[in-house]
Order: C-alpha cells, then structure tokens, then sequence
C-alpha cells in the first residue's frame, strides 16, 4: 500500500514536472511572445534593451521626481510613455491586450496598478487660448522648442 | 461525559471543537469575502462618505486592539504585581491579547483604500504621525507578547517572564496612549481634541479587556464542567466594578470640561441631548448598559455566588464598549467642523450640517470579520495550548494576607 | 551603457537650458510682469524660496457664480456630482453671520497650510508639502487610511470611492486614494495661475488672487500689505496659504 503511494506520487511529480517543462520550452523558444506596436518617432528616449530592463527604475525615479518636487523633465515621464505608445486602434496603451504596457505586462503578467490613476491615452493637445497671462506665453514658446513639442501638453481643456 | 464537551483537552471529542470552528471561520470567510468585494468597487458601496470617513469597521477594529491591550492587564496584575491568582490566567491573557489585535488590525487594514499597498505602510514611515507610531506598536505588541507567552509556558524560560511581562507592561500602555491620541491629536475637530483621550482609552481597555476575559474565562470553564473559585470570582468582579466606575468617571470629566468651555457647547448639546442616533447610543448604550447596569450587577449582594450574573455583566461592558466607541468615532464626525464660528454654514459640500450615516452590510460583514477571527484564534489556542488558568489555592490564601 | 544614458540627460539639459535662456530673453518683458523667480525650467526643483499663496476677496466673489467650482472640475476631472461619496476640490460656501444676518458667499478649498495637520498625522508621508508651500497627496504610497481627512481642519479633503477611468493626463486620480485641492500643480510648475482663479478672472469677478507670497511685490502680497486679511481657523496657527478678505 505504501509502495503504491509512492509510485503515485512520482507520477504525479513527473507530470507536473512536463507540464512545467513544456511552458518554459515554448516560452523560451518565443512562440507566443507579445506583438508590440511601433511607437512614435525613430527611437525610444534610451535604448531598447535598456528600456526592457529598466522602465520601471526610470518610471519610479521620475514618479518622485516629479510628484515631490515638482521636476517636469518629460523625458521618462509616463506621460510620454503614453504620448508615443499610445495604439493607433485603441488610442491606449493599455485598454486591450495587444496595446503596449498590456501586451508585455501580461505576458510577463506581472500587474501594474499605473492606469488605476493615470489616463492610459495621450492628452489633447493645448489650444493656444493666449488668455492664460503672460509668463504662460514665455513658456510656450519654451514648449515650442523641437525637443520639448510633445512634452507639455496641457491635457483636457 | 465530562470530557465531551472540552474544548482544551487533545483527548476530546472534537465536535464541538469543529463546530465552533466553523461557525467563526464562516464569519471570517463573510468577511473576506465582504473585503473582495469592496476591493473590487471601492467604498461607494459602504455607508461610508467624505464627511464620515471612518465608519462600523473602525469602531469594531478600534474596540478590539483597545480591548486587546486591556486583556493584557490580566496578565500584567500577575507579573508586574505579582498576585497569583492573575499570574495563573497570564498565559490565556496574553494568548488573547494577540488573537484580538490580530482581529483588530486585519479590520483596520481590510478597509483601507488600497490594502494591496501594506508593504508601504510597513516601509515608508512618517515619525510624526501617531499613527505611524501605533503601526510600530502593533508589531511589537505581537513580538512582546508573543515572547512573553512563551516565557510563559516554557518552563526553562519562566524565570525571565516577570522582565519580559513588565516590558510588554510598558509596551502595551504606549500602545493604549497612542490609540487613544490618534483621536486626541486631532486638532480640529471638537469631539476629539483632548488629552483626556490617551488616559481614557486606557482606563477604558481595562473594563473591556477584562470583560473579555471574564467572558472568555467563565465559558472555559462552563465547557470543563469547573467551577470557578468563588474567592477568585469575587476579586475579578470588583477589579472589574472598579475598572467600569474609572471609566464612568473619565467620560463624565470629559464632558464636563467640554461643558465649561462655551466653544464646545454645540458639541456638546449633540451628544448628550439633540443628536439623535448618537445621543441615545451614549446614554443608554455607553452610560446605562456598559456603565450603571454593570455596576449595579456586579455589586449586588447576588453576583458574589453568580458567575452568570458576572458573565452578564461582562457582556453588557463589551457591548457598552462598543457603543462608545460608535459615539465616539462615528459621532465625532456626525458634528459638522465649524470652519466660521458663529455663522451659519452651508454649501455643496455638506458644511454646516449634521452628517448622515447609514452602514451597509459589508461595513458589518468587514467588522464582525474581525471578532471572527479573534475567536477562531482562540478557539484554536484553546485547543492546542493549555490556557485553562491552573490555580494554586494555597497561594491565593497567602496572596489573601 | 549608464555612461551614454547619463550622456544623453547632460546633453539634453544643456539644451534646455540655454533653450530656456533664449526663451526667456525673447519674452523677458512677459517674465517680468510675474517677477523671473517664478519662471522655473523643468529640470529645475520646486524652490523654497517661493510660496505659492491665494487671497480671497469674498465681497467680490458672486452670489451663486459657481465658475470657480466648474473651472476646477474640467481641469481636474471631476464628476462636477455632489453626493455624499463624491470629490470636490473646491466648494462654494455660504456663511450668515447669527449676530445680524449678513451673509458672505465665498470659495473653500485646500488652504495649504505652512503646518498642514494632513501631512502631520499621514501614516507613510504621502501627504506632503512641496517645497514651494503646495500641499499635495503623492497617490503612489497613499494607502486610503482617510486619517489626514479626519485631521484636515477645512474639510478640504475627498476619498475617491470608485474605480476611475480616462482621467485628465495631467491630474491622475484613482480609486482608494484621499485627495484634494492641488492649487493646479501642473498648470502652477508651466506658470499658469489655478484654474479656478483664472475663471474668476475672466467672469470679470477678479475675486481671487494668486502668486507668490515670500514675493514682496507679487500682487497678491500687495494686496495683503494695503487690506487687512484674515485666516480661516487663525486660532489653529496653521499658516494658512490661503487667505480671505471681507468677511
């Protein structure tokens, strides 16, 4: 009796072993790796491999940078993540499954709680209403620059 | 027959055991599942607003880790003062202690906004919030009493419980004080805002630890088919008459000096007479039924000889006690904030009007998850573990002198 | 590989700057209007030097204009609903005196105390004051314990009660989380004023004044130095950065 709990237990290891082993392979081998769309412009604001890696270190640090002391550098800001990722389809990075973050993210599953508070899709781009007094033209000028043209949106008016 | 219906005993049938068992795991399944669902929809489904912040599962996690530390007292009568007869119930005092600051926090925690982000509040800590500090009391609580029980019950580590048992002492004042200023450093609200609190809610979690531990004690030894020492009984209903009269005393010098001061006089007026729910909980739920009617059982020439009138007793402080802290933390922001004295309020956004609030079911299924799983901890300490209070009667004689 | 990315962000800010010194001489009259020190590039920090204030004229501010309110919704996101769940940054407040009858009608917001109770009795320190004299929440260790709304002396707080979605890209806001009144933060770091004061503006009210109170010659500590100005909750000795005249 206990040599037939013994055996049966070993099959059982063994078959969750070859179930584990089959994912792993297929995964290594790339068969369902996520499809991610082109985002804006020629490159990403760091290499792609670098980005792979470290996204979430760079997200974070200008999370803190921005939220606490008021840096607004666009350059890893997840504003502009979204300006460039954004899915022609859905508009959003992140609404279906095909759209970047979602796309990665749920391969990898690992899950983000980014879009409980910020908006998956790309601001509108601000209507010149020059009303807004007159510092806030110097810095439009300053938005106008080519480096900075898609950095200072002013959301939703 | 005697043994069928132990609950503390390995050799037993375990009927009961299952059953109680059960019955507790099923309110604490209610309540996770209760949990889920707010997870899921947020709080819009709770009775729970932006004037009434802290609702139902505050008053039953704020009962239970405030009674938590009370039921600790037993335990330190026992070490810190050494008197045997409470050294004797020690172990049970302290197991319950951690199985009610275990329900206390997982309510408390359960109602948070984002209770997936606990590790932050376990990493990131602001000093000068007092309820930061309480957050590194509940830890150490756990750590210090859970030591402690073991210095209990380890006989080679006994001689080191009375240090440890004084610690955990100190420790669990700090703790009280603190709970109790998380409501008395709230500068601008004026049913809080008092230094009062601290030592209130300290005097307050002696009554009510030791009403659970009464009730906890007495059902022990109903089960065990033992009667309590009546010697014994007698002592632990006139701490507790004492404790309950503290507590009348506190609440009635709490609103006298509020009464005095013609700023505090609307408050005032609504709590003790005009405001409705909160008037009627506060005197005939925190003043008659956990205060005078009490009294008046404990201390009447019956309960010498009636561990049933005493259990009674128990009961009607621990309902007393969360009554007040109903009128506490939920009538203290039923009474609007006056952000202009002596004008007349009013906007979008409820100023100048008293708050509404109506719980719903999942605020109940939330707070009684709590004391579900209080009970489910003890009931299986209680099984695993000798808690029964082993008396030494030739002590308690010399303890008598 | 750091060696090139940090490479790049010294290149990148260089550009800026000098970016932002062309911009700057360009405009220079503009800037001037407002005082340079407000002009902040946005690599630069929030400064201390600063304190972003707001002065309230309540004989000014229209009885039953409701502008401020609506501006603030759109720029923030908000329903614009006012049930007992639902968020508002900013309300407009009815007062009658009880001696003799004289009501004022005025704008209640976050009143960004220089000693913020909120900030005091947060837990994690997600509730923080940015240097420049902001109060904000930081949502991303805001752990929804609603302690800072039982501390907040003006009520100006909400617990945002349901799942949210297409918010604002520039006010993220989310289920389980308190927040409040951010004086427009993101419009305040591109020079802008609040939304609220710029609709009060353009109703032709002009009954709130925004700017920097450490600035002498800012308009809003103009005013404060020729009319007399009063704290809501003085007694409480909070600081208030938001300060109201006429009542």
């Amino acid at each position: 009796m206990a040599r037939l709990a013994n055996w049966l237990r070993l099959a059982a290891m063994m078959v969750v072993s070859a179930m584990l082993a089959v994912t792993t392979f297929s995964a290594a081998a790339g068969v369902d790796l996520p499809k991610l769309e082109k985002g804006k412009g020629d490159k990403c604001v760091e290499d792609t491999q670098y980005m792979r890696k470290n996204h979430m270190d760079l997200l974070k640090h200008q999370r803190d940078d921005t939220m606490r002391r008021g840096i607004r550098t666009t350059k890893h800001s997840l504003k502009q993540c979204v300006e460039c990722h954004a899915s022609s389809n859905t508009g959003s990075v992140a609404s279906s499954k095909e759209d970047f973050c979602a796309a990665c993210h749920s391969y990898a599953s690992v899950k983000l709680d980014c879009w409980d508070c910020h908006a998956t899709k790309p601001g509108v781009k601000p209507i010149k209403q020059g009303s807004t007094g007159q510092t806030s033209n110097a810095r439009s000028t300053l938005s106008s620059s080519p480096l900075l043209a898609s950095g200072m949106n002013g959301g939703v008016k | 027959m005697a043994n069928e219906n132990c609950i503390n005993q390995q050799e037993c049938k375990p009927t009961q055991f299952w059953a109680l068992l059960g019955l507790g795991g099923l309110v604490v399944l209610s309540s996770l599942y209760a949990f889920f669902t707010l997870e899921h929809h947020g709080h819009v489904l709770t009775g729970m607003n932006n004037q009434i912040v802290w609702g139902l599962p505050h008053v039953f996690a704020v009962f239970l880790i405030v009674a938590a530390s009370g039921v600790l007292n037993v335990a330190s009568i026992g070490s810190v003062f050494g008197k045997k007869l409470y050294k004797a119930r020690a172990p049970l005092s302290g197991m319950l202690a951690l199985s009610m600051l275990a329900g206390g926090l997982a309510v408390l925690v359960l109602d948070l906004g984002r209770p997936d982000r606990l590790v932050v509040a376990m990493t990131y800590y602001n000093f000068k919030s007092i309820f930061a500090w309480n957050m590194i009391f509940y830890n150490g609580f756990f750590a210090i009493v859970g030591l402690y029980l073991i210095t209990l019950m380890d006989r080679n580590l006994k001689s080191y419980s009375t240090t440890v048992g004084f610690i955990a002492f100190l420790w669990r004042i700090a703790l009280t004080t603190a709970t109790g200023s998380i409501f008395g450093f709230l500068v601008a609200r004026v049913g809080y805002n008092s230094a009062l609190m601290a030592p209130m809610f300290i005097i307050m979690s002696f009554a009510y630890g030791l009403a659970v531990f009464l009730l906890v004690q007495t059902v022990m030894y109903k089960w065990n088919n033992l009667a309590l020492d009546e010697r014994i009984l007698i002592r632990m209903k006139n701490l507790l008459g004492v404790f309950i009269a503290a507590s009348l005393y506190f609440t009635v010098v709490f609103h006298l000096t509020n009464l005095y001061f013609a700023k505090q006089w609307e408050f005032e007026r609504f709590i003790l007479l005009e405001g409705g729910v909160y008037t009627m909980v506060f005197w005939i739920g925190q003043i008659i039924i956990g205060g005078i009617l009490p009294l008046l059982l404990l201390f009447s020439p019956g309960a010498r000889h009636s561990t049933g009138m005493v259990m009674v007793a128990a009961l009607l402080v621990i309902l007393g006690g969360m009554s007040q802290m109903f009128v506490t933390i939920v009538g203290g922001q039923a009474y609007p904030l006056v952000l202009f004295p002596g004008y007349q309020e009013s906007s979008t956004f409820y100023d100048g009007v008293i708050n509404t609030y109506t719980p719903t079911i999942w605020e109940y299924m939330l707070g009684m998850g709590g004391v579900g799983i209080a009970f489910v901890l003890t009931v299986i300490a209680v099984r695993a573990f000798k808690f029964l209070p082993q008396d030494d009667f030739k002590a308690l004689e010399t303890d008598d002198a | 590989m750091n060696d090139t990315v940090e490479n790049k962000v010294e290149e990148r800010r260089n550009f800026l700057k000098t970016g932002a010194v062309v911009a700057a001489a360009t405009v220079a009259p503009g800037v001037l209007m407002y005082g340079v020190a407000h002009s902040r590039a946005p690599e630069e920090a929030a400064s201390g030097n600063v304190r972003w204030g707001m002065l309230i004229d309540s004989s000014k501010c229209g009885d039953g204009c409701n502008d401020c309110v609506t501006a603030c919704n759109t720029e923030n996101g908000l329903s614009g609903e006012t049930g007992p769940q639902d968020t508002q940054y900013i309300r407009k407040l009815d007062i009658k005196d009880l001696r003799n009858g004289r009501v004022h009608s005025l704008p209640m917001l976050c009143q960004h105390c220089e000693n913020p109770p909120c900030v005091d009795v947060c837990p994690t320190g997600a509730s923080m004051k940015r240097a420049d004299g902001i109060v904000l929440v930081d949502r991303h260790i805001c752990i929804g314990c609603r302690y800072c709304m039982m501390a907040c002396p003006y009520k100006a707080r909400s617990f945002v009660h349901e799942p949210l979605t297409d918010q604002n890209p520039e006010v993220p806001r989310g289920k389980g989380c308190v927040e409040s009144c951010t004086f427009c933060v993101q419009r305040v770091d591109r020079d802008e004023n609040p939304a609220c004061v710029d609709a009060c503006n353009s109703n032709g009210h002009m009954a709130m004044l925004f700017g920097d109170l450490n600035d002498p010659q800012s308009p809003v500590s103009l005013a404060m130095q020729t009319q007399p100005s009063t704290e809501v909750r003085a007694d409480l000795r909070l600081n208030t950065g938001v300060r109201y005249q006429g009542i």
